[in-house]
This record gives C-alpha cells, sequence and structure tokens, in this order.
C-alpha cells in the first residue's frame, strides 16, 4: 500500500500570554502522520504535548501554522466549519477518565451524547441502538448501562470515553495520556483494546505519554518533545537503537529494566527546565545538555533528516550518529 | 418440572418478597444519603418544616387575633392564658409571633428567590462568558457591596415608603453581590472541568452545555447558597424593621415585635426574649440545613 499522509502539520505554533510573557506551549512544530499508523508523542511534564494534541482537536485556537487533514488546513478554518465538517473525524481520549466523564449522567446517557449531538435526524430508538453498539465494541457489558461513572472502576471508566470518541466513527484519535491514570493490570487491556480497535477500523492514533514503555508498546513512528518543540523524530524501532539527541537518550536511559544483575549508563540529566516563557533563541536542552557548546546557546537547531526517517534538531548530531 | 413447596422455602420467599429491591446509586441519591445520615441536618430540616406548618396554619394555632388590642390585659406575665404574654396594647405575643412567622419566611424567600434572579443570574453570566463581561458585572457589584446595607435600605425606605416591596428590593440590593460571587464561583469551578472540555470535543453546543452539563453540577452548590441565604434575609428584615426601616406596625413581623418591647426591656423583658428566640431558631434551623446540604451535595468542600 502506498504511504498516505492523514495529517501533515506544519510550524505549529501556540502561545498563550501569560502576565509574565509569551508561554510558547507548541513551538514551531511539523511532522506528518500516515493513516493508519500510531505516532507516540513523548516528554517531560509541561512540554506541550497535551497542548499539541488540543490544538490538532481545535480545543485551542492555533496561533499560527497549518495542519492539514486530507490536505485541507483544518488550523484555520472558522471553528463552525470546522465543526460541522470535522469534529466527528477528529476524536478524543482523555487522561483522566474520571474527570472527563459528567457526574450527573449514566453510561448510555454518555455514549448516546456524541451521536445525540452530532445526527439530529436520529430517533431515540436508533441512538440507544447505536450506544448499545459502541458499549459492545469496547468491552462494557450491558447491565452496566444505568451504571454512574463513580461506580465504575477506572478501566470501565475509561472505556466509556473510548465508546464516546469512536460512536461519530472518527479517522483520527488523539489519545492524550489515556492510560497514565490506570492500574498497570488495565493499562494492558485498555491498549490492546485501543490495537484491536485500530486494526478493525483503520483507526490513526497520535499517543500522548510520558511512559516510555507504553510508547514502545504501541507505536509505529515516536516524536520527542521538549518545552514545546520536536526535537527528535523517528519509526519506534529507531529510536530504541539508534537515538541521537542527548534529550531523548536520557529519557530513553530512564526506562526501567527488569533485571537486577544488568549494569548500565544511567543520563542524568542535571538542572531546571528552562522556562517556557519567552525563550531566548537557543536550543532549548542547551542549558542541561552535557554537550552543549558555543553554537547550541548561539542558534536554534532545526530538524534535519540524519538517516532516511530519522528526524532531529541537535547541532551536534553528527557526533551521536553512531 | 412442578415446583416444591415446604414450609421453609415459603418462609424463604416471603422474606426475600419483603426485601426492598436493590436501588440505584445516582448522584442525587447518594447526596440524600449523605444528608440523612447527618443528625445536625435533619434537625435543620425538621425545624424547618414544622416553621413551614406552622405559617401555613398559624390561624388555627394563634388563640388570638394578631392585631385586638385588649386593655383589660395589657403587660401581662407569660402564663396559661397568654402563653407568651401581652404587649403594652393587650396583644397576645404569642398569636403575633406565630403570625410573624408567614411573614418572616414568605418575604425571606421572596428577597432570596429576587437576589438569585438578578444578582445570582448574572453571577452565572460572569462565570459563563469570563473576560470583559465578568470585569464589568463584577465590578458593578463591587459598588454595590461598597453601600452599607441599612442605609441602602433607609434610601430605598426614604424615597419609596415603608412596605414589603421596598424591603424585599433592599435586602436584594443587599445581597446581590454574594449572590452574584457564589454563584460565579460555582459556575468557574463547573467551567474549567474536564467533562466540559469533553464534551466540546465530542461537539456539545453551548445551549446543551449549559442546560445538560453545567447546571446540573452547579445546581447543588448554588442549592446551598439559596438556603444559607433564607436566613440571612430573616436576619436582615429582622434587623431593618428593628430600626423602622423595615415594615411598619402593627405587621406582627418579628424585628417588630421586638421594636415594641424594647421600651420595656427592663420590666417586661419576656416581650423581647419570645420574639428574639425565634429569628435565633429560625436561622439556626436554616444554616444547619443549609451545612448539611453542602456537606451532601460536596464532600470535598467540607
Amino acid at each position: 500500500m502506498e504511504k498516505q499522509n492523514l495529517l501533515e502539520i506544519r510550524n505549529l505554533k501556540k502561545y498563550f500570554s501569560t502576565p509574565r510573557g509569551e508561554l510558547h506551549a507548541v513551538d514551531n512544530v511539523s511532522f506528518d502522520i500516515e493513516r493508519g499508523k500510531t505516532i507516540g508523542v513523548v516528554g517531560e511534564s509541561g512540554c506541550g504535548k497535551s497542548t499539541l494534541g488540543k490544538t490538532l482537536m481545535r480545543l485551542h485556537d492555533p496561533t499560527s501554522g497549518e495542519v492539514r487533514y486530507k490536505g485541507e488546513d483544518i488550523a484555520s478554518m472558522p471553528l463552525s466549519v470546522f465543526k460541522k465538517k470535522y469534529r466527528a473525524d477528529i476524536q478524543m481520549i482523555f487522561q483522566d477518565p474520571y474527570a472527563s466523564l459528567d457526574p450527573r449522567m449514566n453510561v448510555i446517557q454518555l455514549i448516546e451524547e456524541p451521536v445525540r449531538v452530532n445526527s439530529k435526524d436520529l430517533g431515540k430508538e436508533e441512538i440507544r441502538k447505536k450506544a448499545r453498539e459502541m458499549m459492545e465494541l469496547v468491552g462494557l457489558a450491558k447491565r452496566l448501562e444505568n451504571s454512574y461513572p463513580h461506580e465504575l472502576d477506572g478501566g470501565r471508566r475509561q472505556r466509556i470515553g473510548i465508546a464516546r470518541a469512536l460512536s461519530l466513527n472518527p479517522e483520527f484519535i488523539v489519545c492524550d495520556e489515556p492510560v497514565s491514570a490506570l492500574d498497570v493490570s488495565i493499562q494492558a487491556q485498555i491498549l490492546n483494546l485501543l490495537q484491536d480497535l485500530q486494526r478493525e477500523r483503520g483507526l490513526t492514533y497520535l499517543f500522548i505519554t510520558h511512559d516510555m514503555s507504553v510508547v514502545r508498546h504501541i507505536s509505529d513512528d515516536i516524536a520527542v518533545m521538549y518545552l514545546g518543540q520536536l526535537i527528535e523524530k523517528c519509526p519506534a524501532g529507531e529510536i530504541f537503537k539508534n537515538t541521537i539527541h542527548p534529550y531523548s537518550r536520557a529519557l530513553l536511559s530512564a526506562i526501567p529494566i527488569p533485571n537486577v544483575h544488568e549494569k548500565r549508563e544511567r543520563m542524568v540529566l542535571k538542572g531546571e527546565l528552562t522556562s517556557p516563557i519567552d525563550p531566548k533563541k537557543c536550543c532549548r536542552f542547551a542549558a542541561r545538555c552535557p554537550y552543549a557548546t558555543d553554537q547550541c546557546l548561539e542558534t536554534e537547531p532545526a530538524l534535519r533528516e540524519m538517516r532516511p526517517g530519522h528526524f532531529v534538531a541537535c547541532h551536534g548530531a553528527e557526533k551521536f550518529l553512531s | 418440572m412442578s415446583k416444591i413447596h415446604t414450609p421453609a422455602m415459603e418462609k424463604i420467599e416471603k422474606k426475600n418478597a419483603k426485601r426492598k429491591k436493590p436501588v440505584r446509586s445516582t448522584p442525587g441519591r447518594e447526596s440524600w444519603k449523605r444528608f440523612k445520615r447527618n443528625p445536625t441536618a435533619l434537625i435543620g430540616l425538621g425545624v424547618v418544616c414544622f416553621l413551614i406548618l406552622v405559617a401555613i396554619f398559624a390561624p388555627l394555632i394563634a388563640p388570638y387575633d394578631y392585631q385586638t388590642q385588649d386593655y383589660s390585659v395589657m403587660m401581662q406575665k407569660p402564663g396559661a392564658e397568654h402563653w407568651f404574654g401581652t404587649d403594652q396594647f393587650g396583644r397576645d405575643i404569642f398569636s403575633r409571633i406565630i403570625y410573624g412567622t408567614r411573614y418572616s419566611l414568605v418575604i425571606a424567600l421572596f428577597c432570596t428567590i429576587a437576589a438569585f434572579f438578578t444578582g445570582g443570574l448574572l453571577g452565572i453570566i460572569a462565570g459563563y462568558f469570563g473576560g470583559r463581561a465578568d470585569t464589568v458585572i463584577m465590578r458593578i457589584m463591587d459598588i454595590f457591596q461598597s453601600i452599607p446595607m441599612i442605609m441602602m435600605a433607609m434610601c430605598i425606605v426614604a424615597v419609596l415608603g415603608n412596605g414589603i416591596p421596598q424591603l424585599v428590593a433592599a435586602i436584594m440590593f443587599a445581597s446581590m453581590p454574594t449572590m452574584a460571587r457564589n454563584n460565579r464561583a460555582a459556575i468557574l469551578r463547573v467551567r474549567g472541568s474536564d467533562y466540559i472540555e469533553a464534551s466540546a470535543a465530542i461537539g456539545v453546543g453551548q445551549l446543551r452545555m449549559i442546560a445538560k452539563h453545567m447546571i446540573p453540577n452547579a445546581v447543588g452548590v448554588m442549592i446551598i447558597y439559596f438556603v444559607g441565604f433564607l436566613a440571612v434575609s430573616i436576619m436582615m428584615m429582622s434587623s431593618m424593621s428593628y430600626i423602622g426601616v423595615g415594615l411598619s406596625a402593627p405587621t406582627p413581623e418579628w424585628g417588630l415585635i421586638l421594636n415594641d418591647g424594647k421600651a420595656y426591656l427592663t420590666s417586661a423583658p419576656y416581650m423581647m426574649v419570645f420574639p428574639a428566640l425565634m429569628i435565633m431558631i429560625t436561622c439556626f434551623a436554616f444554616n444547619l440545613m443549609g451545612d448539611g446540604l453542602r456537606d451532601a451535595f460536596d464532600p470535598r468542600l467540607k
């Protein structure tokens, strides 16, 4: 099958104005998302992963840049047009399945809601039927129909969230840390469910997480973000073998290995995250980077393709290319 | 195959039939359950219900008319004939207090409703739309709040004269800022929650968002403020009547009864004790109920 980009993101920026200046939450991010693939977005808290996801959803309006969905720029079109044309196509699964479900609605009402608000011509019975189909699809027992979120466990709550997103038949789903609030045993269930659904329905995921082992499990491509910028993007296999950016390496060395005898070098980052408010024009990682040179402190590195499909934003990339 | 019937089985069946069906746990039922477990809240509710009954059946309970003056029994001490004694015109204080319940409860309700539909609604608008609307509304509320309540009441009475509508207006203007602030906070808390964002993500429109998500989730907190305001209104009303800018004689309003008795405080303290007690009990009951509602609707607020 020919490679096909479902989403092309170009120079996407989202700044928030704060009393202390412009907060660069997402800064000049460009990458493509292939149809039917999962792209994992990793990075530490506050690096702009969630903002990126919400900007793609138009829950935030981008400051500038393009998001081409099937070739059409959805970032600059009026919100009302976007809602009519693409709201159903692009959906989101939220991090905290309890907080993201209205506590005053029961399961069936929650799952009916997206259908109800998006297809006004459907009758009551049809909506109910559709909601029941969705419940079955995500593995929620019929007897839970009248339960409220507070009566269910985290996994079931997240299944409701998934059912809500899927009931609009989306093609692209932003998964904003969908398993980070769940127990490890339930994480696996939900991840498997997401993968099964992807296979059956040809879904494309943007999978936001800070958990490297989750990302390894689910992603085809991995994008590493640092302080609002994309610093490395490559196929998932590459990053675990041939990481280039020093930050990604530090991130990878933080994955625990289930073997007490294995010795390995742990790369521990020193220093604090530099402020995302009005950042200086330099490599944003330079302050913490053990390999930083004068060049890093003076100019901002651009994203370069070091190997086929492997993009890195680092002045010293050649050095690290092993 | 036919069912086997033994005495023992019948007993079990009977028992099962008696057993209540399991009740679904809805957020509303959960709140009621918490409220029921709270004895002080139940006492508050009980007293409030009792007062409402007293107000409704006042003509049946009160042994005398509240404004008939009987000069043969002036300034009687509390006794079998006149439970709470009589005042300087020979009016039965017990009957006056019983009728006063009507005035206090009904006027307090009007005041609170009026304050809710002015201040409260403004607060909801400010909270929902935010930005400039928020700033303008809340600054106007600040201006209102900077005028002392009694002074505002006196101005209104000076311009419009004594009477129930004037009293309601005065209390309404005085409570608007607090009402606005409380409701704004309630809406802000809901507006910032994840499920609002999640609903926006699946395409819920503005109207449905307000009607189906924001109001149902904020209404609990609003009820709490509403009940709390009933107590505040009763206090305000009585104090205004007491200083003479509220209702006018011979209305049997508690504050007015207090006012009647103040000249005889040393010689006939019972003339003030009973109405004061009523005001206290009523406010206390509303506050207990309000606290109970707060704990019931929002256990996290404690």
